[in-house]
C-alpha cells in the first residue's frame, strides 16, 4: 500500500462517517455504528491502520497524524451523537410531570433566640471579640462579691435569685464569665459570653426563671467610655440598621461605673411613640458601662493600669419583638409547630 | 418615684415644660418610664364667655349666648344665680362628658336639648361638676385673659403632669422632690428654692436641744437603746392641734404623687416625705405609756398590731419604737395602731429620725412589710438634716393643723462631714474618651451640692454631700461628671483596639458544629426550662434548688432527654406526633456539698415518620433504632471530631453506649412517654460535649495569668492516600448466622481474615423465614478487594472466599446459604 491509497481509505472513511453517525437512531444503533467505525476488532478505522506498517518508514509519520486526526474527529462525533440519544431517551416514554413536588426531606430549625445570638456574634466577631462560656451553677462570689454587689443591699433585690446551697446560685447573670475571663487571661480581652442564667421569677408573658443572656467585656490600657459607645452603636446600626439612632441614658449596675443603659430607636414608629416604645420613641436593647476598678481589682487586674467596658443584653427580649412573639413562654413550650416557623 | 410636675417646680423654677423635664432627666439623672397626665378628663372643656344673658321668667333659669369660640354664638341654659355677661367659665360643648360623681358615675354626657322651650347647646360648669372643689353654689368664673376656646386645662393649674422616676438603689435622694429638683435646677442654671408654702410657717421659738442617749423633750423621755440602730432619732411635741381636713394645696400634692388624703397631720408628714425624701410618723401623743419613747430590739414573742390591722409577732432581729410597756411602731417601717392619730388627737408627737438601712431592711423583711418609708431608709436617707426636717416637719403640722411646736429635740449626734474624695481630671479624660477642663468638672459638681476644692495640679477635693452615700471613689465623680455633661456629648467614633488573648472555648465551637449537624439532619433547636421532677433518678445525685420556683419541679436535670420527653409529651398533648428536637444544654450532679457538678450535653429525641410523606412513598417509614444510631453517630462525630467513636450494644432501654476513644460519653435509648396509642416508637441520643469547670480560677485579687498555659487547639490533619489505579474485585457472601451469634461478630472474623486488601465490607441483607433454618437468620455482605498494585486475578478472589467460609464456620459456626 503507498501513502496515497492509506490517505484516500482514510479520506473516504472521513467522509462517510459523518452521515452514518447521525443515521444511528438510538443508543444500539449508536454502538454498532461505533464499532463500525472505530471498534477494535473490526472497525474500518482499525483495519487501515493495520495497513500503517506496510508503509515506508519515511511516510508513517505523515500517515500517522492524519489518521489520529480522523480519529479525534470522528470520536467526537460520536460523542455528541450519544449525548443527544440520551437525552432523548431519557424524555422519552409518558413525560414528567414538572409540577409535581421534590422529594421531600425534613428541614431542621435553629431556635429563634438561637438566631439573635448568632447575629449579636457575628457583628462583634468582626470586631475581634471570641467566644468565652462559664457555669450556671456559680459560687456566690462569683455572681456577687466580685461584682461588687454590696452584701444585704437593695441592689441584691434586682436579682432575685435561686440558691443551691448558702453560698452557691444558679448565675442571675452572665457577668460572672467576666470575672473569671480576667483571672485566667492577661489584657488585651476581647470576649462575648452568652449562657443561661436564672432569677426567681415566675412564669409570665414576658418573665422566664431561665433565660438567655450575652455578655461582652473588653479590658485594655486606654479603653474608654467613647469605645463602649462607639462599639455598641455601630452594634446597634449593623443589627437594626445603618439608620438606627441610639442613646445612652445613666443607669447603676453594681459593677460597671459609669453605668449606662442603651436605647435604639422604636422600630414600630420610628420614634413617635407607640404601644410597643410605652410612646417612650425608644426602646431599651442593653446595660453597659466601664468596668468598675473594683471588679477589675477583685480579678486581679491593675485598675490604674486597665480600664474596661462590659455590656449585657438579653436575646429573648429581641427574638420576641423581632418576630412578632406575643408570649415569652412559646420560647419555652417547644410546640414544633412554632419550631417550623425558622426551618431554613 | 411620682414626682408632680407642678410641684417640682415649686422647689426649682425651672420653666420646662413637662416633656422638656422627662428628657432631661431621663439624659442625665434617671430614667422617666411613666407619663401621666392628671386630670385628662378635663381636656375636652374650652374657656366660654358670657355674651349675653336673660332671665327665664318663673325659673331659677338663664337663657344665655356663649361664645366657644367656634364662631357661631351658642344658646345656653344655665340653673346658676352668678352668670355675668363679659365673663369667662369652663364651658362643656355638646359631646363632652362631665367627670364622674357620685350621683351619675358614668360622668352626664352634654347633649343639645330644650329645657322649658329654649334650646340648650353645652353648659357652663361649677367647680363640683368638674371635681375641682365642693363650691355648687354657682359656675366657676375663671381669672384668665385667655380668648373663648382655650383648653381650660391651659388656664386652670390642675393639669399636672405626673413623672414616674424609675430611681436606681444607689440614689435614694432622688426619692424626693426635693432630690429630683436639686438635679433639675442644676441641669437648667436655676436655683433651688424652698416652696411657697413652707415660706411663712409659725416659727418654733426654742431651740432644739441634743443629747447622745436621752433626752427630755416637752415632758417625754426619748432613749436610744443603741445608736448603731438609730443614728440621729428627732421628737417633736406639737400641743392643740386640731385634727381634720387638709388645706386643698395639701391635698393637692398628696393625689399628685398618688397617694391619698387622710387628715392634715398624717398630710402633713407624706408630704415631707414625697417632699424631702425624709419619713416621719406622728404619734397620738396621749396614748404613750409613761409618755416615754424608746427605740430597742424587740423582744422575742412580742407582739404588735400595725396600721394596717395585721397582728405581728416580734423578734430581736426588728427594730422598734416602744412606749415604757410595749412596743408602738415597726421603727421605719410602719407604726402602731394604738397611736396612731385620730380626730380626738390635740397633742402630736412627731417622730423624725434616720434608722440605720441594714436593721430597717431586717425589719421589713421580717414582717415581709414594705412602705414609703422602709424603702428610703433601706437606700440611706439624708443624715445631715435631721434637724432641719424635725423642725420643718413640726412646724408644718402646726400649720396645717392650728397648734403650737412646745418642743424639738434630737438623740444621736450631728453627722459627720463625709471624707473628701481626689479626683484627677486627667482620669476623667482617660475614662471618658474626652477631655473635661478642671473648671467644668468643678462647676458641675458645686451644682448638686459637692463641695470642690483644688488640690494642685491634676487634682480636686471633692466631699460628697450628707445625702449621698454611693460616692466613695473617684471612679464615683467621673460617673456624676459624665452624666451632668450628658453621655450625648462623648465621641463615639470607633478607634483601633488590640487584639484579645482569649480563645474560643471548646464547648462554644462544639456547640456549633453539633448543631449544624443537627440541623441538616432535619431536627429543631430547643430551649426549655431545665427544671424536673427527677422521676427514674436517685434523688440523692440529683440537684435540689434550696428555693424552687415549683415544689413538684425542685431539681435540676442531670440529663437533657429527661427534658426532651416532657417536651415530645407537650407536642403528643397536642396532636403533634412527628417530633424531632435537641438541646445543647447544662445538666447537673451532685458531688458533696460544694457544687454540682455541670456539664454540657447534647440531647436528641426522634419520633414518627423519617420522611414527610411524598407520592413516591406515601406512607412513609416511623423512626426506628438504626435511625437512632445513625443520628448517635453523626451527632458523636460532630462533638468529637477527633476521636474514634464505637458503638457498643447496651440492654434493656439502653440501646448502644456511645464510646470516644474507649471512653463512655453517652448513649442511645428507647424513651418512654406519656403517649397516646397512636404515637410511634420515640428514640433518644445524648452524650456529653464537655464539663463546665467551675472550680475558682484564682483566689479573690489574684490571677493565674502566668501559670495557666493557652489550650493548644491543634488537630492532626487528614493525611492523602494515594488515588487506586488498579481495578477492585468484588463478592457477596450470604451466610446462614445462627441468632446467639451477632452480624459484627462475624464482621470482626471477616475483617481479621480479609487483612488490608479488604476495601469494603457492606452488610446489605437481612432475611428470615423460607429456606432459612429457625433459629437463624440469612445475612449477606458485599466484600470489595483490592490490591495496589495489581489486578487481583480470579484464583486469588476464589481462594479468599473458601478461606472466609472456612474461617466463619470454625470460629462462629457459620455456613453459607446455598439456596
Amino acid at each position: 500500500m503507498s501513502l496515497n491509497e492509506f490517505l484516500a481509505a482514510l479520506d473516504a472513511l472521513a467522509a462517510e462517517a459523518p452521515d452514518r453517525i447521525a443515521a444511528a437512531a438510538d443508543l444500539e444503533a449508536w454502538t454498532e455504528v461505533r464499532n463500525a467505525l472505530v471498534g477494535r476488532q473490526a472497525g474500518r478505522l482499525t483495519e487501515i491502520l493495520a495497513g500503517l506498517g506496510a508503509l515506508p518508514k519515511e511516510d508513517r509519520r505523515e500517515a500517522g497524524q492524519r489518521a489520529n486526526a480522523v480519529k479525534v474527529g470522528i470520536e467526537e462525533a460520536l460523542d455528541t451523537r450519544r449525548a443527544a440519544l440520551a437525552a432523548a431517551a431519557a424524555t422519552s416514554g409518558p413525560a414528567l410531570d414538572l409540577s409535581m413536588p421534590a422529594r421531600a426531606r425534613w428541614i431542621g430549625a435553629v431556635h429563634p433566640v438561637s438566631l439573635v445570638i448568632d447575629d449579636v456574634i457575628e457583628i462583634f466577631r468582626e470586631l475581634g471579640f471570641s467566644i468565652a462560656i462559664g457555669p450556671e451553677a456559680e459560687h456566690a462570689w462569683y455572681n456577687f462579691g466580685a461584682l461588687n454587689f454590696p452584701a444585704d443591699h437593695p441592689a441584691m433585690d434586682m436579682h432575685d435569685t435561686l440558691y443551691l446551697g448558702d453560698e452557691q446560685v444558679l448565675r442571675t447573670h452572665t457577668s460572672p464569665v467576666q470575672v473569671r475571663t480576667m483571672q485566667r487571661y492577661r489584657p488585651p480581652i476581647r470576649v462575648l459570653a452568652p449562657g443561661n442564667v436564672y432569677r426567681r421569677d415566675f412564669f409570665d408573658p414576658s418573665h422566664a426563671p431561665m433565660f438567655s443572656q450575652i455578655e461582652g467585656l473588653v479590658v485594655d490600657e486606654g479603653v474608654s467610655f467613647a469605645d463602649l459607645k462607639a462599639t455598641l452603636s455601630h452594634f446597634a446600626r449593623r443589627f437594626f440598621g445603618a439608620s438606627t439612632r441610639t442613646r445612652f441614658r445613666p443607669s447603676y449596675f453594681p459593677f460597671t461605673e459609669p453605668s449606662a443603659e442603651m436605647d435604639v430607636q422604636c422600630g414600630v414608629c420610628g420614634g413617635g411613640g407607640c404601644a410597643v416604645c410605652k410612646q417612650s420613641g425608644w426602646v431599651e436593647i442593653l446595660g453597659s458601662g466601664m468596668v468598675h476598678p473594683a471588679v477589675l481589682e477583685h480579678a486581679g487586674i491593675d485598675s490604674e493600669r486597665y480600664t474596661g467596658w462590659a455590656f449585657g443584653m438579653g436575646p429573648a427580649r429581641t427574638a420576641i419583638s423581632r418576630h412578632g412573639i406575643p408570649d415569652i413562654r412559646i420560647l419555652y413550650d417547644s410546640d414544633v409547630r412554632f419550631l417550623e416557623q425558622f426551618a431554613r | 418615684m411620682n414626682i408632680s410636675h407642678e410641684w417640682l417646680q415649686r422647689f426649682a423654677p425651672h420653666g420646662r415644660s413637662a416633656e422638656q423635664v422627662r428628657d432631661l432627666l431621663t439624659a442625665h439623672v434617671a430614667t422617666v418610664e411613666g407619663f401621666e397626665r392628671l386630670r385628662a378628663d378635663l381636656a375636652p372643656f374650652v374657656v366660654g364667655r358670657v355674651v349675653e344673658t336673660q332671665r327665664i321668667p318663673e325659673t331659677k333659669l338663664s337663657f344665655n349666648k356663649v361664645d366657644d369660640g367656634s364662631g357661631t354664638l351658642l344658646d345656653v341654659v344655665c340653673g346658676a344665680p352668678n352668670v355675668t355677661v363679659g365673663a369667662t367659665y369652663p364651658f362643656a360643648r355638646s359631646g363632652t362628658r362631665v367627670p364622674p360623681s357620685a350621683k351619675n358615675p358614668e360622668g352626664l354626657l352634654i347633649e343639645k336639648r330644650k329645657i322649658r322651650g329654649f334650646t340648650s347647646n353645652g353648659m357652663l360648669c361649677s367647680a363640683q361638676e368638674l371635681n375641682l372643689g365642693a363650691d355648687a353654689d354657682g359656675i366657676l368664673e375663671l381669672q384668665t385673659d385667655a380668648p373663648p376656646g382655650t383648653a381650660l386645662l391651659d388656664v386652670l393649674p390642675v393639669g399636672d403632669v405626673r413623672l414616674v422616676v424609675d430611681v436606681t438603689p444607689n440614689r435614694p435622694e432622688l426619692l424626693s422632690h426635693l432630690g429630683v429638683a436639686r438635679e433639675v435646677a442644676a441641669l437648667t442654671g436655676v436655683a433651688l428654692q424652698r416652696p411657697a408654702e413652707l415660706q411663712a410657717l409659725p416659727a418654733f421659738g426654742g431651740t432644739t436641744s441634743w443629747a447622745t442617749q436621752e433626752l427630755l423633750v416637752g415632758g417625754f423621755t426619748v432613749r436610744v437603746t443603741d445608736a448603731a440602730d438609730a443614728p440621729r432619732y428627732g421628737v417633736a411635741v406639737i400641743d392643740g392641734v386640731r385634727v381634720g381636713e387638709s388645706p386643698a394645696w395639701l391635698k393637692a400634692c398628696v393625689e399628685a404623687v398618688g397617694g391619698r388624703s387622710i387628715n392634715n397631720v398624717v398630710d402633713a408628714t407624706n408630704y415631707m416625705l414625697h417632699g424631702f425624701g425624709q419619713p416621719m410618723h406622728a404619734f397620738d401623743a396621749a396614748t404613750l405609756g409613761a409618755s416615754t419613747v424608746l427605740v430597742r430590739r424587740a423582744r422575742a414573742g412580742e407582739t404588735l398590731v400595725t396600721l394596717d390591722g395585721v397582728t405581728r409577732t416580734l423578734d430581736p432581729s426588728m427594730l422598734v419604737n416602744a412606749d415604757a410597756h410595749q412596743a408602738i411602731g415597726l421603727a421605719g417601717v410602719m407604726g402602731g395602731k394604738a397611736t396612731e392619730v385620730s380626730a380626738s388627737t390635740t397633742r402630736v408627737l412627731l417622730e423624725v429620725a434616720e434608722f440605720a438601712p441594714a436593721v430597717v431592711r431586717t425589719t421589713r423583711r421580717r414582717a415581709a412589710l414594705s412602705t414609703d418609708a422602709s424603702y428610703r431608709f433601706e437606700r440611706g436617707i439624708d443624715g445631715g438634716a435631721t434637724a432641719e426636717m424635725l423642725a420643718l416637719g413640726a412646724a408644718l403640722i402646726a400649720a396645717v393643723g392650728g397648734g403650737t411646736v412646745i418642743a424639738q429635740g434630737v438623740v444621736g449626734t450631728a453627722a459627720a462631714a463625709r471624707p473628701a474624695v481626689r479626683l484627677r481630671p486627667s482620669r476623667v479624660a482617660r475614662l471618658l474618651g474626652d477631655a473635661v477642663p478642671g473648671a467644668e468638672i468643678t462647676a458641675l459638681l458645686r451644682g448638686i451640692g459637692f463641695a470642690v476644692a483644688d488640690a494642685g495640679a491634676d487634682a480636686l477635693d471633692v466631699v460628697p454631700p450628707t445625702w449621698r452615700h454611693d460616692i466613695a471613689r473617684e471612679v464615683d465623680l467621673i460617673e456624676e461628671v459624665a452624666r451632668l455633661r450628658g453621655f450625648d456629648r462623648l465621641p463615639d467614633a470607633l478607634q483601633g483596639a488590640r487584639p484579645g488573648t482569649v480563645p474560643d472555648h471548646p464547648l462554644f465551637t462544639a456547640y456549633r458544629r453539633v448543631r449544624d449537624a443537627l440541623v441538616a439532619e432535619g431536627l429543631h433547636e430547643l430551649r426549655p426550662l431545665p427544671f424536673t421532677a427527677g422521676a427514674g433518678e436517685d434523688p440523692a445525685t440529683l440537684v435540689r434548688v434550696t428555693n424552687p420556683l415549683a415544689e413538684d419541679e425542685p431539681f435540676l436535670r442531670a440529663r437533657v432527654l429527661d427534658t426532651l420527653a416532657r417536651r415530645a409529651e407537650y407536642n403528643l398533648n397536642r396532636m403533634q406526633g412527628n417530633v424531632r428536637v435537641f438541646e445543647v444544654g447544662a445538666v447537673f450532679r451532685a458531688q458533696g456539698r460544694g457544687l454540682p457538678r455541670e456539664a454540657q450535653h447534647v440531647g436528641a429525641l426522634i419520633m414518627g415518620a423519617r420522611r414527610p410523606v411524598h407520592f413516591s412513598e406515601p406512607q412513609p417509614p416511623a423512626f426506628d433504632a438504626w435511625d437512632a444510631k445513625s443520628l448517635a453517630e453523626v451527632m458523636a462525630r460532630a462533638a468529637h471530631p477527633a476521636a474514634a467513636i464505637t458503638l457498643v450494644p447496651g440492654d434493656g432501654a439502653v440501646l448502644w453506649q456511645i464510646e470516644a476513644d474507649a471512653v463512655r460519653i453517652g448513649r442511645v435509648e428507647r424513651i418512654t412517654l406519656d403517649a397516646p396509642v397512636w404515637a410511634k416508637p420515640a428514640f433518644g441520643v445524648e452524650l456529653l460535649l464537655g464539663d463546665v469547670h467551675n472550680v475558682p480560677v484564682a483566689a479573690p485579687s489574684t490571677n493565674v495569668h502566668d501559670v495557666a498555659p493557652v489550650p493548644a487547639t491543634h488537630r492532626e490533619p487528614v493525611r492523602y492516600r494515594a488515588l487506586p489505579t488498579t481495578p477492585a474485585a468484588e463478592f457477596d457472601l450470604a451466610l446462614l448466622v445462627p441468632d446467639a451469634v451477632a452480624a459484627g461478630a462475624v464482621e470482626r472474623v471477616l475483617r481479621e481474615v480479609s487483612g488490608a486488601q479488604l476495601e469494603r465490607l457492606e452488610l446489605f441483607d437481612e432475611f428470615r423465614g423460607a429456606g432459612v433454618p429457625e433459629g437463624t437468620r440469612s445475612l449477606a455482605w458485599r466484600l470489595t478487594f483490592r490490591h495496589p498494585e495489581r489486578t487481583l486475578r480470579d484464583k486469588e478472589i476464589e481462594g479468599r472466599r473458601v478461606q472466609l467460609l472456612k474461617s466463619v464456620e470454625a470460629q462462629l459456626g457459620v455456613r453459607a446459604r446455598t439456596n
